[in-house]
């Protein structure tokens, strides 16, 4: 594909959750190791479609262009990801960009995701320090364990997973596999685990873990390699657990 | 002193969600003040999260004798004398209480086989003294920041504005700072918002170089904004181009200083244009000229000095691999399970960006901007016991402008010419762990609440932005806003980096006022009043111009070198003349300049020398002037005197400050002007790399790579035409 001399993109837009959805394309010069942000970037340097139409610059988000903030995310040729991470020579063209589909789009591809951060609030996604006075070092981890939580805890809030998972959709508020994977990594830590029932109470109603359907899209999806398929079948057995103690005790 | 708490319903708003505002919002919020936070973005997506290679603080765990004062002395000695000195104790002897709370918050730091945190070495020390989270220590502390802020959210204290743009401060008729004028990026509406303190916490500036290391929100917008509004803005001059970057079209991509802290090594082939791949040469015949230079530092000297010796390798020796302006940074001696643990972060981004394996094959690196030393001025009050800072005291951190604080990246106080890797994420989160106590207590002790203050005054305010926003959204013409950034990201690499000419500087402030006419004739194409991108970029950008201002004349004043500041044509570090921070004030005219006296209360400023062990090569002492001046700790505040009490000395338990002042006087010598070697080797400096003949070759150099451009007229100081102002000139020969 190297060979070609431009890159032909088509963009879905939207001026916001109301209006109806429309395709504009786009024709950009090439350029070795091109990813799609450069290629949005292009464009908006002169917003001109491929027939010659003036056009207004597309909208999306972006920060870091490193894959490490989770701005970006879309969907390119169908697939989610992020967008400063995928690079046009690994894209068959026409590329078709679209803002994810499973979060109310604010325009063209830029979307609300803030849904994902009210998710972090219901779990209770901090350590419940006592305060940020001087108290000394934290508790002792195994370098072993510590790696096993790293894992975790570089979720980026990208919407990847949710995208991808066909139990989640606008009108389900099934929490989704990112959350889940933030009480995995919450309730393993020494201090989290004190108070580990109020995250497995969190995730223990019908919007919970219980909802996962075991279709595992979202550990492909997952940019970061996270194991979430592994986080949502331990906190299920802990949710489970924890019903069970619940109803023991009378609660 | 007011003792009792006067303000009953004091409130604080926060502009910006990286580490520095996160920490502030955090302290303030603890200290039972409630908190409005701004930011572009959700927080958690803030620029901090970027940051790779680790935190320092001298907890000295590897029984190598560390201690907060030689973290101190590495950080005062890399600066090159520049930075005040208490501020930096502060932060130094705070350092190892800020990583026990990172810990405390669930920071993922990597561990010992004790379980106890592991340090790496990081330039510029020869300590292990960096914390770290495998490669991504700024996303993990960011991380756990902004994990603590969402608990202080769902307890009431902390209320969010996300996807908000800070345009200005609202100030009252005696001048100080009781609230913001900020937009909401989807609604596109203007309003304003009241506070009794303001703490600008928005980052750095990279972003007039168009393309760096730095995240794209990094305009530094909101520190030109209040500029524009009065604040000082000093050490523009200072920013870092850090020597380890791939490139890219849309971001230089940072390798992180912890792959040579983890033993990465930085070298040539010997053979200039060797076509055999980097895994297939050799031992012998590799230059790692990083190590037979500085024997005693090696691939771990200071920033500024790296990034001039691989510029010189690949511009002026033209020993770059395949020819080209790249050298290797190779990490392939390295076990490899270990790099994956402590390092996997940035090797997934070399795999993904440039296609290679960089753990059997070294990488292809070059210098990219990086970091600005220089921002905000801010104030500080010493501690004349602990040579620190006075806790609590509001002074601390802020601007000249009353009640408005700036923390983290946007201010100037703890790097002087040249920053040490892993000493920012420290800098941002004990400035903001100070900062807070110190704006409650000032809030809290105000004679009225901003509730108080007329709606008048803040509706002036809100107007003047408003019709500001409307005047643009109307603008016809046929510039582009982000190709003339473009053009500002060109000029400012080519000529106001790694060396620097006077002839170029001017060429490029006028280039940039050229800039300035242009982008009055935007072409605003989409005036949409929903989720509008392309006005407040263009309103950034005009911004950008005013800051690249004061950064290209602040390098154009200060004819000597220092730090990451280099004129081929005044090579000496000259403290008689310069041992001063610059200082910008804006005025319509373009920037003022003056000179404010460096704190040197601490440590004698002394040569610079990587080559040898850091206290062996103390071999000049400051001329009897500048001992004298350091005496006097920079008094030149709004706000009357720095040295709280009025006392000078300083305590008695600084027996290391005791023992460098013996050492300086042993070796005491006439000569106050800086290192050489410091600044340029004296093998690279032999053919004069940097004479007039050579400039072209530098410039097309940093078109292809710094930039990526390929039209370097604009560069061209025979095709400036504007006149030139050179009132910092002035400003240094009436000293
Ligand atoms: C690639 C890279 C790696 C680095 N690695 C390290 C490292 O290993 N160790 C180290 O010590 N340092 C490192 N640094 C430097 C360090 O990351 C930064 O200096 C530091 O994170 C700056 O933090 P901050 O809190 O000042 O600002 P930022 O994190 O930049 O945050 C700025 C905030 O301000 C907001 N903001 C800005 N302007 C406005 C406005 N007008 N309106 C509303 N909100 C606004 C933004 O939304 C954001 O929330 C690295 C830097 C880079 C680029
Ligand atoms: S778990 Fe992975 S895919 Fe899901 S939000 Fe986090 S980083 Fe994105
Ligand atoms: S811009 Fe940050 S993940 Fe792509």
């Amino acid at each position: 594909m190297s060979d070609q001399k431009t890159i032909v993109l088509k963009i879905k837009r939207r001026a916001d959750q109301e209006s109806p959805a429309y395709w504009e394309e786009f024709e950009i010069p090439y350029r070795p190791a091109m990813n799609v942000i450069s290629c949005l970037m292009e464009i908006r340097k002169n917003p001109v479609t491929r027939d010659g139409k003036a056009t207004s610059a597309p909208v999306w988000e972006m920060n870091c262009l490193e894959n490490v903030c989770g701005s970006c995310t879309m969907l390119m040729n169908g697939k989610v990801g992020q967008s400063c991470a995928t690079l046009v020579d690994n894209l068959t063209q026409p590329i078709s960009l679209e803002p994810m589909s499973k979060f109310p789009t604010i325009k063209d591809l830029a979307v609300d995701r803030s849904r994902m951060f009210a998710n972090l609030k219901k779990i209770r996604a901090w350590i419940p320090i006592d305060g940020t006075y001087d108290l000394g070092p934290g508790p002792r981890i195994a370098e072993r364990d510590r790696q096993e939580a790293y894992e975790f805890a570089r979720c980026m809030t990208c919407g990847s997973c949710l995208e991808a998972c066909p139990q989640v959709s606008e009108h389900s508020n099934f929490i989704g596999p990112a959350a889940i994977g933030q009480v995995r990594l919450f309730n393993s830590h020494p201090t989290g685990a004190m108070t580990k029932e109020e995250r497995l109470e969190a995730i223990s109603g019908a919007d919970g873990v219980t909802s996962c359907g075991n279709a595992q899209n979202c550990v492909k999806a997952c940019p970061k390699q996270i194991p979430l398929t592994e986080a949502i079948a331990e906190m299920n057995r802990d949710v489970t657990l924890y019903k069970f103690k619940q109803f023991f005790r009378g609660k | 002193m007011v003792t009792v708490a006067s303000n009953t319903k004091p409130k604080v708003i926060v502009v910006g969600g990286g580490l520095a505002g996160l920490m502030t919002t955090i302290q303030i919020a603890e200290a039972g003040v409630p908190v409005d936070l701004f930011s572009f973005v959700p927080v958690k997506r803030s620029h901090s999260v970027c940051a790779q290679g680790g935190i320092n603080g001298a907890v000295n765990t590897k029984g190598e004798g560390d201690s907060p004062y030689e973290h101190l002395d590495d950080t005062i000695y890399g600066g090159d004398f520049l930075a005040n000195q208490s501020p930096v104790k502060h932060m130094c002897d705070h350092a190892p209480g800020i990583i026990n709370l990172l810990d405390r918050m669930g920071v993922m730091f990597n561990r010992t086989g004790e379980g106890l945190l592991d340090f790496r070495r990081f330039g510029g020390t020869q300590y292990h003294r960096t914390a770290y989270a495998g490669a991504t220590t700024g996303q993990q502390l960011l991380y756990a920041l902004d994990e603590q802020t969402r608990r202080h959210e769902v307890e009431g204290k902390v209320v969010k504005h996300e996807f908000w743009e800070f345009l200005g401060i609202v100030k009252d008729d005696d001048g100080a700072c009781k609230g913001i004028i900020a937009q909401d990026l989807r609604t596109m509406m203007i309003q304003e918002f009241r506070a009794d303190a303001v703490v600008l916490a928005t980052g750095g500036p990279g972003i007039i170089y168009n393309r760096s290391t730095n995240s794209v929100m990094n305009t530094g917008t909101a520190a030109s904004a209040v500029y524009q509004q009065g604040a000082k803005y000093a050490n523009g001059e200072f920013i870092q181009v850090h020597p380890t970057a791939i490139p890219g079209m849309d971001k230089l991509r940072l390798m992180s200083e912890s792959a040579r802290g983890e033993g990465g090594r930085v070298w040539v082939p010997r053979t200039p244009g060797d076509k055999r791949r980097g895994e297939a040469i050799p031992e012998a015949e590799r230059f790692y000229f990083l190590e037979e230079k500085y024997p005693a530092y090696g691939n771990l000297v200071p920033r500024d000095i790296a990034t001039r010796e691989i510029f010189a390798m690949c511009v002026d020796e033209k020993m770059g691999v395949f020819g080209e302006n790249q050298v290797y940074l190779d990490l392939t001696h390295l076990d490899k399970k270990q790099i994956d643990i402590k390092l996997g972060g940035i090797l997934e981004i070399y795999e993904k960006f440039i296609g290679e394996d960089p753990r059997t094959t070294p990488m292809r690196i070059f210098p990219a901007v990086h970091y600005s030393m220089g921002g905000l001025w801010v104030d500080f009050v010493k501690d004349n016991t602990s040579g620190g800072l006075v806790v609590g005291d509001p002074r601390n951190q802020m601007t000249n402008i009353m009640g408005l604080y700036a923390v983290g990246e946007c201010e100037y106080q703890y790097h002087g010419a040249n920053r040490l890797g892993a000493n920012s994420l420290l800098s941002c989160l004990t400035a903001g762990q100070m900062t807070g106590p110190g704006v409650a207590t000032y809030v809290k002790h105000l004679p009225k609440s901003v509730d108080d203050l007329p709606a008048s005054l803040f509706e002036r305010e809100k107007k003047v932005r408003q019709v500001q926003y409307e005047k643009l959204a109307a603008s016809v013409g046929t510039e582009n806003p982000y190709k003339l950034h473009e053009e500002l990201g060109d000029v400012m690499t080519a000529n106001v980096t790694v060396v620097r000419y006077n002839d170029r500087l001017k060429a490029t402030d006028a280039k940039i006022q050229e800039l300035q006419e242009r982008v009055e004739r935007v072409s605003i194409a989409d005036n949409s009043s929903w989720t509008n991108q392309l006005i407040p970029f263009t309103r950034q950008l005009k911004n950008m111009l005013h800051l690249s201002r004061a950064v290209t004349l602040g390098a154009l004043a200060r004819d000597e070198s220092r730090g990451a500041h280099y004129k081929p044509d005044f090579p000496k570090r000259d403290d008689a003349r310069f041992l001063k921070s610059t200082i910008a004030e804006w005025t319509s005219d373009g920037p003022k300049l003056s000179y404010e006296d460096v704190d040197t209360s601490l440590i004698k400023p002394r040569l610079r020398n990587y080559a040898a062990e850091k206290n062996e090569s103390e071999t000049a002492a400051p001329e009897a002037e500048s001992v004298k001046e350091k005496l006097v700790v920079s008094t030149n505040t709004s706000h009357g005197t720095n040295g709280a009490n009025g006392k000078e000395s300083f305590g008695t338990g600084l027996t290391g400050a005791t023992r460098q002042e013996m050492q300086i006087a042993a070796g005491a010598d006439a000569n106050g002007s800086g290192d050489q070697l410091s600044t340029r080797p004296p093998e690279a400096r032999r053919d004069s790399p940097y004479s007039l003949g050579a400039k072209e070759e530098i410039r097309i150099a940093d078109d292809n790579w710094l930039t990526g451009a390929n039209d370097a007229a604009d560069a061209d100081p025979a095709k400036a035409s504007n006149p030139v102002s050179v009132e910092g000139e002035k400003l240094v020969s009436t000293r």
